[in-house]
C-alpha cells in the first residue's frame, strides 16, 4: 500500500502512468489492425522516420515534438498514397529505411555537435524513449492525443474491419475503402509519434506488435480481440512502468517490452492451432 | 611523410588518410568487412534473405552491450550473439520465415523490438557510455585495434573459404530448391550453414556501421549490381567492388568531416543504388521505343 501511495504521490510518476495508459491503448487498437491487415512493416517504417523526424527538428532548433509527429504523419499518409502498387521488395524497403536511418544519425550527429546542443541524451531519449522525463505538458499532450485517437478508433472500428477483411465486398458495399485506409495510417502515425516517446523509437514496433498478435492468438473474434489488445498493452505498460520503479536500473522501456513480448510467447504456448478452433 | 605501407598512395589526401594507424587499422578493417558482406550479401539478395540479415545484424547490438557488461571483449558478444540467432532462425520451420501471413510478422517484430530492448537494458546497468551506445548503433570508425583487424580477418577468411567450397550447391539450391533436393542436394544443410556465414558476416558489418546500418553494406552493394546486370559471376565481382568502394569512401569523407561514417556509408551505397536503378528504367524505356519506332 505504501508502495502504491508513493506512486501516487510522485508526480513523474503519475505522468507516466496516465500518459502511458492512454499511449498503450492507442497502441493496442491501432496494434491489432496493423496485424490483421499484414501492416507491421509500415510501424517498422514509422520507427525509423520517428527517429529521424524528431533528431531533424532538435538539430533545426525545433521543438522535438514538431519534427515527430509531423514526420510521421505524413510519412504514413505518403505511404497511403502509393498504396498496394507501391509495395516494393525487401530489398528497395530496407535500403530506405537503412538511408532513413542514416540521415536519422547524421541529425544526432549535427545536434551534439551544435554549440546549442546537449549531449548524446536526446538521441538516446528518441531511440529508447523516456517515460519517466514527461513534464507534464507532454504528458497532457500526449493523453490528450492518445485518447483522440482511441476515439476514433472505435468510431471507425467497424467498418474498418469489414474493409480489412473483405476489401472487395466493402467497397461493393459502399464503405469508403481508401479513405479507412488513409485515416488508420494517419492514426498509425500519430500513435507511433507517441508511443516513441514512451517506449522510443526502436522499440515502438513491439507495442503496436506485441499485444495485438497475442490477442489474436487468444480469440478469434474481432472485437474482443481489439479490447483485448488494448488491455494487453495498457497492462505491459502498467507492469513495466511497476519494474522499472522496483529496480531503478532497468529501464522502463525495457520493462515494457519485457512483459509484453513475455504476454505473447505465453498466448503462442498455450494456443498451439492460433486461437482458431 | 611516407605512408604506412599499404601501397596505394595515389592522392596527397589518401597519404594523409594512412598517416594514422587509427585510420589504416580502419581501413584495413573496412576492406576486410566489405569483402565478407559482398559475397554473403549477393547470395542473401538472390536468397530473398534480407529480413533474416537485419534481423542478425539487430541481434547483435544486445550482443556487443551485453559482452561490454559482462566485462569480455565486444567482437566475441558480436559473434556469438549473431550465429546463435543464425542457428535459431535456421532451426524455426519455413512457414515462420520469408514473406508470410500477419501473426508470422507480428512474431518478427516483437522479436526485433525485444532484442533492441535487451541492448537498451544492458547499456542501462553498465551505465554511463552514451558515447559507446551511438557507435554501437550507428557505427564508428575510432579506435579498431589491430588486434581486432585479425579477429575480422581471420572470420571472415574462413567464412569466405567456406562460402567457396559450397558456392556452386549453394547457388543451385538457390536457384531451383526442388530440383536441386531431387538432385540430392542438402538444401536444409546449405541454408543452414549459410544463415551461419550470414550471421558472421552481419557481425562484421555491425562493427564498422553500426547495428541499424548493416543494411548498407549487406544488401546495397548486391542489389545495386543486380540492377547492373543478371549474369551471376559479373555481379557478384561487381557487388564487391561496390562495397570497397562505398567503405573506402565513406570512410574517407568521415574523415575528413565531423559527421558520422554511418551517414555517409548509407548514403553512398543508397545513392549508387538509386542511380543504378533509375538509369536501368531508363535504358529499359528508351530500348521499348527503339522497338516500337522501328517497325513503325
Amino acid at each position: 500500500m505504501s508502495g502504491l501511495a508513493a506512486i501516487v504521490g510522485q508526480p513523474f510518476l503519475r505522468y507516466a502512468f496516465l500518459a502511458g495508459a492512454a499511449i498503450a491503448a492507442a497502441s493496442g487498437l491501432t496494434g491489432y489492425f496493423v496485424v490483421l491487415r499484414s501492416q507491421v512493416f509500415t510501424g517498422d517504417a514509422l520507427s525509423h522516420v520517428a527517429f529521424t523526424g524528431a533528431l531533424a527538428a532538435l538539430a533545426a532548433g525545433a521543438d522535438l515534438l514538431i519534427g515527430l509527429y509531423g514526420a510521421c504523419v505524413i510519412v504514413a499518409l505518403a505511404m497511403a498514397m502509393l498504396g498496394r502498387r507501391g509495395m516494393a521488395d525487401d530489398t528497395v524497403i530496407g535500403s530506405v529505411f537503412a538511408w532513413i536511418l542514416g540521415l536519422g544519425a547524421l541529425f544526432l550527429s549535427i545536434y551534439t555537435t551544435s554549440p546549442t546542443g546537449a549531449n548524446g541524451t536526446s538521441g538516446v531519449n528518441v531511440l529508447f524513449g523516456t517515460i519517466f522525463g514527461l513534464s507534464a505538458a507532454q504528458a497532457v499532450i500526449d493523453s490528450a492525443v492518445a485518447v483522440g485517437v482511441c476515439l476514433v478508433m472505435i468510431v471507425i472500428a467497424r467498418p474498418l474491419l469489414f474493409a480489412s477483411i473483405d476489401q472487395a465486398v466493402a467497397s461493393a458495399r459502399r464503405v469508403p475503402v481508401r479513405v479507412l485506409g488513409a485515416v488508420f495510417l494517419g492514426l498509425v502515425g500519430v500513435t507511433a509519434a507517441a508511443a516513441t516517446q514512451a517506449v522510443g523509437a526502436l522499440l515502438l514496433l513491439g507495442l503496436l506488435a506485441a499485444p495485438a498478435g497475442a490477442a489474436q492468438r487468444l480469440t478469434a473474434r474481432p472485437f474482443l480481440g481489439l479490447w483485448l489488445s488494448a488491455v494487453i498493452a495498457i497492462g505491459s505498460v502498467w507492469a513495466g512502468l511497476l519494474i522499472a520503479y522496483a529496480a531503478p536500473r532497468i529501464p522502463p522501456s525495457f520493462g515494457i517490452l519485457a512483459v509484453a513480448t513475455t504476454t505473447y510467447l505465453i498466448a503462442i504456448t498455450f494456443t498451439p492451432n492460433g486461437g482458431r478452433v | 611523410m611516407t605512408s604506412s605501407g599499404l601501397g596505394w598512395n595515389i592522392v596527397a589526401d589518401v597519404r594523409q588518410l594512412l598517416l594514422f594507424p587509427f585510420m589504416v587499422n580502419a581501413l584495413r578493417a573496412g576492406t576486410i568487412v566489405a569483402i565478407s558482406a559482398g559475397a554473403l550479401g549477393w547470395f542473401m539478395v538472390l536468397r530473398r534473405q534480407a529480413f533474416a540479415g537485419h534481423t542478425l545484424a539487430i541481434v547483435s547490438f544486445p550482443g556487443a552491450a551485453g559482452a561490454i557488461l559482462v566485462g569480455i571483449s565486444a567482437t566475441i558478444g558480436y559473434f556469438t550473439a549473431a550465429i546463435a540467432a543464425a542457428l535459431v532462425i535456421a532451426a524455426v520451420p519455413r512457414s515462420l520465415g520469408g514473406r508470410a501471413g500477419s501473426s508470422e510478422s507480428a512474431i518478427i517484430g516483437t522479436v526485433q523490438a525485444f532484442a533492441l530492448a535487451c541492448g537498451a537494458l544492458f547499456v542501462s546497468l553498465y551505465g554511463g557510455f552514451l558515447n559507446g551506445l551511438t557507435g554501437l548503433l550507428f557505427g564508428s570508425f575510432l579506435g579498431i585495434s589491430a588486434s581486432q583487424v585479425l579477429v575480422l580477418l581471420a572470420v571472415a577468411a574462413a567464412a569466405i573459404a567456406v562460402l567457396a567450397l559450397i558456392a556452386r550447391p549453394l547457388f543451385f539450391a538457390t536457384v531451383d530448391p526442388d530440383v536441386a533436393a531431387a538432385r540430392g542436394v542438402p538444401v536444409r544443410l546449405l541454408s543452414t550453414v549459410f544463415l551461419v556465414l550470414l550471421g558472421c558476416a552481419a557481425a562484421e558489418v555491425s562493427q564498422i556501421t553500426g547495428a541499424l546500418l548493416v543494411f548498407a553494406l549487406l544488401v546495397m552493394p548486391a542489389a545495386t549490381a543486380q540492377q547492373i546486370t543478371v549474369r551471376p559471376m559479373a555481379s557478384f565481382g561487381l557487388t564487391i567492388g561496390l562495397g570497397l568502394l562505398i567503405v573506402w569512401l565513406g570512410l574517407a569523407v568521415a574523415y575528413f568531416s565531423v559527421y558520422p561514417v554511418g551517414f555517409f556509408i548509407t548514403t553512398f551505397g543508397f545513392a549508387g543504388y538509386v542511380l543504378a536503378a533509375a538509369s536501368r528504367t531508363a535504358i529499359s524505356r528508351s530500348r521499348r521505343r527503339q522497338a516500337l519506332a522501328v517497325p513503325a
